[in-house]
């Protein structure tokens, strides 16, 4: 019994940390296609880039895992705002298909100069010490980085909930994905709002993509193989608000984690039926406002 | 009138070539690998190793005799487009030997072009154990993973009781799990449990924990050389699975000395059997690792993929050499089936002429620091020279 209620906890712990990889990589998804309604399949792209910013960083310029962490997001954001200005915007009002195009293309593109510039090996993530080992709760031992990684997703989870649906700003970016010519109407600079949450979105990604760096490698594939699971994440979730995918991020985690720890030959496919059967159920998601 | 002239003018000019070997002679040889997708980095160990000896090696060939390498992308683990590589290559760009492939499903795909078009097929990675009998014009000089994981198995039973298995749930998975198994339980030992993880896997710590909390003194694991290897690597030291007398063992796939220095020192202490490890003292390793950091930087170590390269290269050089650059391609299959070398950066190599597989050095090994980075460094040799045990196995039923 002891040993069946210590497993208990490992799976909740080792779940609830999966679910925060997952919404930590998919976090940015959540603001420019949750939120902004852009099909941004090339979400990985900017979460790659905070991966690899955060690595060279730490490896080539020594710098303190905090600061890393910061500058992934900063320069994200900064180089998403000339994104966004050239090409993104001209996109905003057009066909899905369109906007999935655009954002293909430019994973293929991200995918070659990724390869060119940090070769095809994966980056190693230098860790500062504190983050290393193992913590121990309940006696029973838990990573220290997944630790972290659960307290720094949920806070961050809290800061963008107040800030989108508790603020003025929030309400403003979600008139303006509603009704962009009323919003303008009502004086809203609509450009310039939509410019801030797309960098603020990206940022997000790559900050996700730093945090996520250590678990799940960073090379020049990544916008490809981790699309499927920024997808169920933000589908599942439900378009148009932030809890949704924070709520499926966890659920799919937990789920995940306790079939592959219990059943582990049936560990490939929980995923995916598990998406299959939410969407069969609430076809716009947990949440969804929208399909 | 004119057709006959020409006709003369052939046969002229094919006696000449028959008197004057030495006249500019150029084979060609088509290298087939992974320049893009999820095994690039893969392919790209075995494009450097083609391509370094030929630099370093240019003086093996005959006088007169030069090769053109063409090179195609196979994209990854994908049959259909290693098939239509493989078939432009031979139709027409008319290569006269073919090398290359990191992956066994690409081989087989290759393997029945090879034996319609006579075009000999050198492999220099996919280590899948049946694809060498499929055709006669396929031989391979790298290493099948029952090589090292069946001796890992009969060491791992002299030391450690109970083990637990972990592979990645496709086909070199299951042959690596099969062999350690069979070695393992042969010296006495018991496999408390198995687990195949699927390929496409973020996330490695519930199947750890789930072995960690089964207690077994060993855990043999196997994954395709690359990120996955070190994602599980890496949820080991972070479940402090070491520090619960849980000992990691593996074929050589899972330290890749390309790979090792992005694990972290997690992976100090792990266990290997492998035929090449980056870090070995053999005079002939320490010149060819010397001259590899010479062409692609002081950082970068060659992997088993590069020596795979490099043996396979040097193969089809001696076949060049013995008939004076005109390729036979029978002629080719019998003096590569005879091929030997004792100084190979693995140490002795050869082809067993019976299968027309590698016949491998293993080396028992252990991840340490050296210098500040981490290496395989070998701590006895388990074998000289070992045939593929899965095809000894099937002989005896």
């Amino acid at each position: 019994m002891e040993a069946f209620f210590s497993s208990l906890v490992s799976v909740a712990f080792h779940g609830v940390a999966y679910g925060m990889i997952l919404y930590v990589i998919s976090v940015g998804l959540s603001v420019t296609m949750g939120l902004m309604g852009f099909t941004n399949l090339a979400h990985g792209v900017f979460a790659m880039a905070g991966g690899y910013i955060l690595c060279s960083a730490l490896a080539r310029f020594q710098m303190p895992f905090p600061l890393a962490l910061a500058l992934s997001f900063v320069l994200v954001a900064a180089a998403s705002v000339v994104l966004e200005r050239l090409l993104y915007s001209r996109l905003y009002g057009a066909a899905e298909l369109e906007q999935v195009l655009f954002t293909i293309g430019l994973i293929f593109m991200s995918v070659a100069v990724a390869r060119l510039v940090f070769g095809t090996l994966q980056q190693p993530v230098l860790l500062p010490e504190y983050l290393k080992g193992p913590f121990t709760i309940l006696g029973r031992e838990f990573p220290v980085y997944r630790v972290f990684l659960i307290v720094f997703s949920a806070t961050m989870i809290a800061g963008l909930w107040l800030g989108v649906e508790r603020t003025l700003w929030g309400a403003m970016v979600r008139a303006a994905v509603d009704n962009r010519a009323m919003a303008q109407s009502i004086g809203i600079n609509t450009r310039r709002l939509f410019t801030i949450t797309f960098a603020v979105g990206s940022g997000l990604a790559g900050l996700g993509g730093a945090l996520g760096a250590e678990i799940v490698a960073i090379q020049p594939t990544y916008p490809f193989e981790q699309l499927v699971y920024f997808l169920i994440v933000v589908s599942v979730g439900g378009l148009g608000n932030l809890r949704g995918p924070f709520v499926a991020a966890l659920l799919i985690g937990i789920t995940d984690t306790a079939c592959k720890y219990w059943v582990p030959q049936f560990g490939a496919f929980f995923i995916y039926a598990a998406t299959i059967c939410l969407l069969l159920w609430r076809p716009a998601g947990l949440f969804g406002s929208r399909a | 009138m004119k057709i006959s002239t020409s006709i003369g003018a052939t046969l002229a000019a094919a006696t000449l070539a028959c008197t004057f070997p030495a006249a500019a002679q150029t084979v060609k040889i088509g290298l087939i690998s992974s320049y893009s997708g999820p095994g690039a980095a893969q392919g790209d160990q075995i494009d450097k190793g083609v391509k370094l000896y030929m630099k370093l090696n240019a003086d093996k060939l005959p006088p007169g005799v030069k090769v053109e390498l063409i090179t195609r992308d196979d994209t990854g683990a994908n049959g259909d487009v290693a098939k239509r590589v493989a078939q432009e290559l031979i139709v027409r760009d008319k290569v006269q030997i073919l090398t290359g492939v990191v992956w066994t499903p690409n081989m087989a795909a290759i393997a029945p072009l090879t034996a319609e078009a006579k075009v000999p097929f050198i492999s220099a990675n996919a280590a899948g154990a049946k694809v060498v009998g499929m055709s006669p014009y396929v031989a391979r000089l790298s290493f099948t993973l029952c090589q090292s994981a069946y001796p890992l198995g009969q060491w791992a039973s002299k030391k450690y009781k109970r083990a637990y298995t972990a592979v990645s749930d496709f086909a070199p998975g299951h042959e690596a799990e099969g062999c350690f198994i069979r070695g393992f339980k042969e010296g006495g030992g018991e496999v408390i449990g198995s687990v195949r993880i699927p390929l496409a896997n973020p996330d490695f710590v519930p199947f750890m924990q789930r072995i960690k909390d089964a207690k077994p003194d060993a855990l043999f694991a196997f994954n395709p050389a690359g990120k996955q290897a070190t994602a599980m690597m890496k949820a080991y030291g972070d479940l402090g699975m070491d520090k619960a007398n849980i000992k990691y063992l593996g074929t050589g796939d899972i330290t890749t000395d390309e790979e090792l220095q992005g694990m972290g020192d997690a992976a100090l202490g792990v266990i290997t059997v492998h035929h090449y490890s980056a870090a070995a003292e053999r005079p002939a390793n320490k010149a060819f690792v010397a001259a590899y950091k010479k062409e692609y930087g002081a950082d970068l170590n060659p992997g088993f993929m590069v020596v795979g390269a490099w043996d396979a290269m040097d193969a089809i050089y001696t076949a060049i050499r013995v008939q004076g650059g005109k390729i036979d391609p029978d002629k080719t299959m019998e003096i590569i089936k005879q091929y030997k070398n004792a100084n190979s950066p693995r140490g002795p190599v050869s082809v067993d002429p019976e299968t027309r597989d590698v016949i491998n050095p293993e080396y028992l090994r252990e991840v340490r620091k050296v210098g500040g980075k981490l290496a395989n460094v070998e701590l006895e040799t388990i074998t000289n020279a070992i045939k593929d045990p899965l095809k000894e196995f099937e002989k005896k039923k």
